[in-house]
């Protein structure tokens, strides 16, 4: 069994009350970081731990937190992101329903490394039945004196807050959450000012996910040197993965970062293999956003080794034969699953959330659903196979917020790599309507000697 | 998107301005705007959809413009801006879900329901939709029930019909 550091107590009965998440050594974190160590040293202890944003862009967590500007007299604000909707992630939603203490102990002590006084957890608004539970837990804490005024007689004073959401994927972006926080459309601000200078009501603030902030009690109670010593290369620490999708026990699992992916989809341990003794045909590894890969690709890297579930390895190759970690959405296709209409479904998921602001986003989520719904549906040309990929490098990298990226690369990896499927669909307008392409050669086995890159 | 129906303005009740006191006091002196969401959430549980008079009548709560309500309403998929069955079912149909089977479950909801998406049977009690993800995608198919947001997973049609006959006996 692997290293368990937010999810070692999940099965023990009665976890999600304060008394039992107490009697597993709960809230030791904040009893060390108010009583012993100086904002800074926290600061400096998430830093040496390596630990890296948990919600899908991976950027130091110690790091974000050293950028928060300290004018005097000027409130800051940590705002926690619970809006998860990246499909394929509900590593969030898991942790908040089973362990909501863990998020509120992360709080505190990471509201006391950045000084606020006032903190916020943006909670999606669907997740109704969780943003009950936290404001259970909180209220349990603050009867108990681990928030409000004067804390622990240290004369740190925190208020913490559960806002919830109103059915937006955008809002998962900082700077729309931050919008939407302060009661507008959440469309995405233009940085800089980064948050870090000028946030919620322009204060300074910092935004981290869920289990970023959950990941920082483990780093104070034991050190962040002893963090950095799980995980791999820069890929430090436990993540939680949610797998989902073709598999035999789909769930959230927290693994130790360097796991291999084939282990991982394969072993009992976690996912138990293919569902209904059928094969894998391709992955998306770290949420609908990130490059969708064949399963060859998944298993092995270009070059033949193993492929690794670690920031690093799972980028390798770039997008021509890697992808991305993502936010740990790891969603399996099995061998009757179409790509064609995934990608269709994904486009008409970017379609539907984009916010509007940028028109290569607006017009370009829409224009790329129904050339995909076309396609899917039989009525497709050769031209729109090149006409979507001319699309998606238009939206690339020209948008205000990465939902425009994020909506072009599932389009342009399915492309990428299966793109005899889409063909077949032209080619074959009557049977792709009655049958599915297959595992076809997505699968074959990569060997161990240099290998071109796949086109 | 906006159109004004006749009907009768709603009023609020004391309990309901009683919970709206709680939310403002959440935030800075002058930012209570914040509230907002938060607003729209509490009188949706209350009507079960958002009026526009109840718009109205948040936006004088809260000292700033029907407009800024408005496209707050228009923006967030949440909001129901006409009314819903007393269970409006939401039925994500996002890749994961579809991967296991959500297609087939919003097919039979129409065929058990006799009901397009979006539209309302007869009784009053019942509409659905399809919505983008809802972060259970390890547990799909999946649906929520507003305005409690209830949440069933692992669907079959089997556990829906069952789901809707239980509804129906509330």
């Amino acid at each position: 069994m692997s290293r368990k550091l937010l999810l070692e107590h999940i099965n023990v009965p009665g976890i999600n009350t304060l008394e039992v998440y107490r009697q597993k050594g709960g809230y030791r974190a904040v009893e060390k970081a108010l009583k012993t160590l100086t904002p800074e040293e926290i600061v400096e202890e998430v830093k040496k731990s390596g630990l890296r944003g948990r919600g899908g862009a991976g950027f130091p967590t110690g790091m974000k937190w050293s950028f928060l500007a300290k004018p005097e007299g000027v409130a800051r604000y940590l705002v926690c992101n619970a809006d998860e909707s990246e499909p394929g992630t509900f590593k969030d939603r898991y942790l908040m329903t089973y362990i909501p203490h863990a998020l509120i102990e992360g709080m505190i002590v990471s509201s006391f490394a950045l000084g606020a006084k006032v903190s916020y957890i943006y909670v999606r608004g669907e997740m109704m039945p969780q943003i009950r539970i936290l404001e259970k837990a909180i209220a349990e804490a603050k009867a108990a004196g681990w928030l409000g005024k004067n804390i622990l007689g240290t004369g740190y004073d925190l208020e913490l807050y559960v806002q919830p959401g109103g059915g937006a994927y955008i809002c998962g972006e900082e700077t729309a959450l931050l919008e939407s926080l302060e009661g507008k459309r959440g469309n995405p601000r233009i940085k800089p000012p980064f948050p870090a200078i000028a946030g919620l009501y322009g204060c300074p603030t910092v935004v981290n996910n869920v289990e970023s902030i959950a990941a920082v009690v483990p780093i104070i109670n034991d050190g962040g040197d002893e963090y950095a010593k799980i995980g791999i290369g820069r890929s430090t620490g436990t993540k939680l993965i949610s797998a989902s999708g073709n598999l035999v026990k789909p769930g959230v699992y927290e693994i130790e970062l360097g796991l291999p992916v084939e282990e991982f989809i394969y072993s009992d341990e976690y996912c138990g293999g293919i569902a209904n003794g059928k094969k894998l045909k391709a992955t998306v590894a770290g949420g609908s956003s990130v490059p969708v890969l064949p399963a060859n690709l998944t298993l092995k890297l270009a070059n033949g080794e193993p492929r690794l579930m670690s920031y690093e390895s799972l980028s390798e190759g770039g997008f021509a034969t890697g992808t991305m970690m993502g936010s740990g959405g790891f969603i399996a296709f099995d061998e009757d699953q179409c790509i064609v209409r995934n990608t269709w479904n994904f486009s008409r998921f970017y379609h539907h959330e984009s916010c509007g602001q940028c028109s290569p986003c607006r017009e370009g989520t829409g224009w790329m659903e129904k050339v995909l719904h076309k396609i899917e549906h039989g009525h497709g040309s050769m031209d729109d196979v090149d006409l979507l990929w001319d699309i998606q490098r238009k939206i690339e990298g020209n948008t205000i917020c990465p939902l425009g990226d994020a909506a072009a690369w599932p389009v342009a990896s399915a492309i990428r790599h299966f793109r005899d499927e889409f063909e077949w669909h032209i080619k074959e307008p009557v049977n792709s309507q009655q049958q599915n392409y297959g595992l076809a050669n997505y699968a074959t086995p990569i060997e161990k000697a240099p290998v071109t890159e796949e086109k | 998107m906006l159109k004004v129906e006749e009907q009768t303005p709603v009023q609020f009740s004391s309990e309901l301005l009683a919970k709206f006191d709680e939310v403002k006091s959440r935030y800075p002196e002058g930012k209570h705007k914040s509230a907002l969401l938060p607003l729209l959430h509490l009188v949706q549980a209350e009507f079960l959809w958002v009026p526009t008079s109840a718009m109205d009548q948040v936006a004088e709560y809260l000292n700033i413009q029907p407009i800024e309500v408005y496209e707050v309403a228009t923006f967030y998929t949440m909001y129901f801006l006409k009314p819903q069955g007393k269970y409006a079912l939401e039925v994500c149909r996002t890749g994961p879900c579809c991967l296991v089977g959500a297609e087939k479950i919003l097919d039979h909801l129409e065929n058990k329901l006799g009901v397009k998406e979006g539209e309302v049977t007869a009784d009053g009690l019942f509409s659905f939709r399809g919505v983008e993800c809802l972060a259970a995608c390890g547990f799909g198919p999946v649906l929520q029930i507003s305005p409690e947001y209830t949440f069933y997973e692992n669907l079959t049609t089997e556990s829906v019909d069952k789901l809707i006959e239980d509804l129906k006996n509330k």
